[in-house]
């Protein structure tokens, strides 16, 4: 077995313990950290509580790292108490924002719109969530499941039971879908 | 034979390992039916109907239900680092799981042991974790939309929803997306990017291109992506070179979609049921670029 392959890999200068797939929550005060660390811990999230990096000038001198991938999950989490962090950023690039442009493209009857590697599909007609397509988390099969064959006003949220960031982006998707109908 | 790793978006699918059967609307593996919708279905369904065509025994899958939670993410990747060797696979494809990067190099050091090693094929969220890990050179094919090509090529990105603005997703930047993704050991050894003209690459540019029939309306189809996947894994693991199998799945895979006659609103099992005349199709008049 060779391990050269993990000796050679790319270097991430992150803080030690941390990796790509982390990333930080920034809250306002040290008493929202320690409230939101009691929360995750209870719901089973693995987390580690830390000083921020350089580039994040916001919030207080703590932070906590998260799994990024569940991002929609923890802030679901947060969110039911009333725990709303200034901000969510992968360890990696704090300074990364999520993908904020949208592609909508019309089929005629049909509404496409796409927010990073989610795209949501809209009969216009009847406003009937006719397909969700990309992305590669396992959330999206069972989104797509849930969401497909409901109109926009009857469908789940994917905030609400999605748990990853690509149910993440898939929300903002429908948000932008919602935007779109509202002139109809 | 083809080995498949996926999850299913049931919460109480137990972990399974063991061949997969097509039935007329759904699959079956030890006895439990699975609906093919998108995801690991629908590429399990191509590729099982890819290898009845090619006379080959059905692939085997590793599936465990997972809804995003991750929980069945974690006992897949745990059952495959003690399991995988068990079985001579000629190529495994990877597909939908959450992406963890542990789990996928204790995962990756099982491949290592294989003799010979399988071909490895990645896409959806393995291809994900595969790139987080550093290892993506390490893999014989990704199979990335344009969206997920923006993120390959972005070598700072943990996720495509984190590209950075200025890599932009557009097809037309296909070939330089490609050739960033080569420059920062992001990409795999050979690109399969799916769209509305799909690509193969390496790390010396495009090899080919595949654009026709050309159909719109398979753009917001969930799972064609899926079995574009499961039909150039089929042939990989049947022995096709991969220049040879990948634009070869890229024509299949469109002409089974201009033949279900699709809107935006048609489901992936319709593509699925197109497959045998598609593939017919193709294997009766060959396009010459494709070298049987």
């Amino acid at each position: 077995m060779s391990l050269w392959k993990f000796w050679k890999r790319k270097e991430v200068p992150v803080e030690e313990g941390a990796s790509i797939e982390h990333g930080l929550l920034v809250f306002a005060n040290t008493s929202e950290v320690i409230r939101a660390e009691n929360l995750l811990r209870a719901a089973g999230v693995p987390l580690k509580v830390m000083g921020p990096p350089p580039e994040i000038q916001s919030g207080c001198d703590l932070v906590i790292q998260f799994p990024l991938i569940r991002q929609l999950e923890i802030l679901r989490i947060l969110e039911g108490e009333r725990l709303v962090p200034l901000e969510a950023v992968p360890v990696t690039g704090p300074l990364l924002k999520p993908v904020d442009l949208f592609q909508v493209k019309d089929f005629g009857r049909y509404l496409m719109v796409r927010a990073a590697n989610m795209k949501l599909t809209v009969d216009k007609e009847t406003r009937v969530i006719v397909n969700v397509s990309g992305g590669g988390c396992p959330d999206v099969p069972y989104l797509a499941y849930q969401l497909v064959g409901q109109t926009l006003g009857s469908a789940p949220r994917p905030r609400h039971i999605g748990h990853t960031v690509c149910g993440y982006a898939l929300e903002l998707a429908f948000e932008e879908m919602e935007r779109q109908c509202s002139g109809w | 034979m083809l080995g498949v790793v996926g999850t299913i978006p049931e919460a109480d699918f137990p972990l399974m390992a063991g061949p997969v059967e097509l039935e007329e609307r759904s699959l079956k593996v030890q006895g439990r039916g699975i609906p093919v919708t998108r995801g690991t279905a629908a590429l399990l369904a191509a590729a099982c109907t890819c290898l009845n065509m090619l006379r080959q025994p059905p692939p085997f899958a590793f599936l465990v239900g997972d809804t995003g939670r991750g929980r069945g993410s974690a006992q897949l990747y745990e059952y495959l680092t003690r399991n995988l060797g068990e079985t001579p696979f000629t190529a495994i494809t990877f597909h939908y799981i959450l992406p963890m990067v542990d789990w996928h190099n204790r995962v990756f050091f099982a491949l290592e042991k294989m003799k010979p090693r399988p071909f490895l094929i990645a896409d959806a969220g393995f291809m994900y974790v595969a790139k987080m890990s550093g290892l993506a050179p390490e893999y014989d094919l990704f199979t990335p939309d344009a969206g997920e090509l923006a993120f390959l090529a972005d070598e700072e990105a943990p996720h495509p929803f984190y590209t950075r603005g200025f890599i932009l997703q557009e097809e037309n930047l296909v070939p330089d997306l490609i050739a960033r993704a080569y420059a920062h050991d992001n990409a795999s050894r050979y690109l399969l990017v799916k769209g509305r003209t799909d690509y193969l690459a390496d790390k010396d540019g495009i090899l080919a291109e595949v654009g026709e029939p050309e159909i719109e309306a398979l753009e917001p189809i969930g799972g064609t992506g899926d079995t574009l996947t499961g039909i150039v894994s089929a042939l990989m693991a049947a022995g096709r070179e991969i220049k040879a199998a990948a634009p070869l799945a890229a024509r299949i895979n469109r002409l089974a979609g201009a033949l279900a006659r699709p809107t935006p609103a048609t489901g992936v099992e319709e593509i699925i049921r197109r497959i045998p005349e598609a593939w017919n199709a193709v294997y009766e008049s060959p396009p010459k670029e494709i070298n049987f």
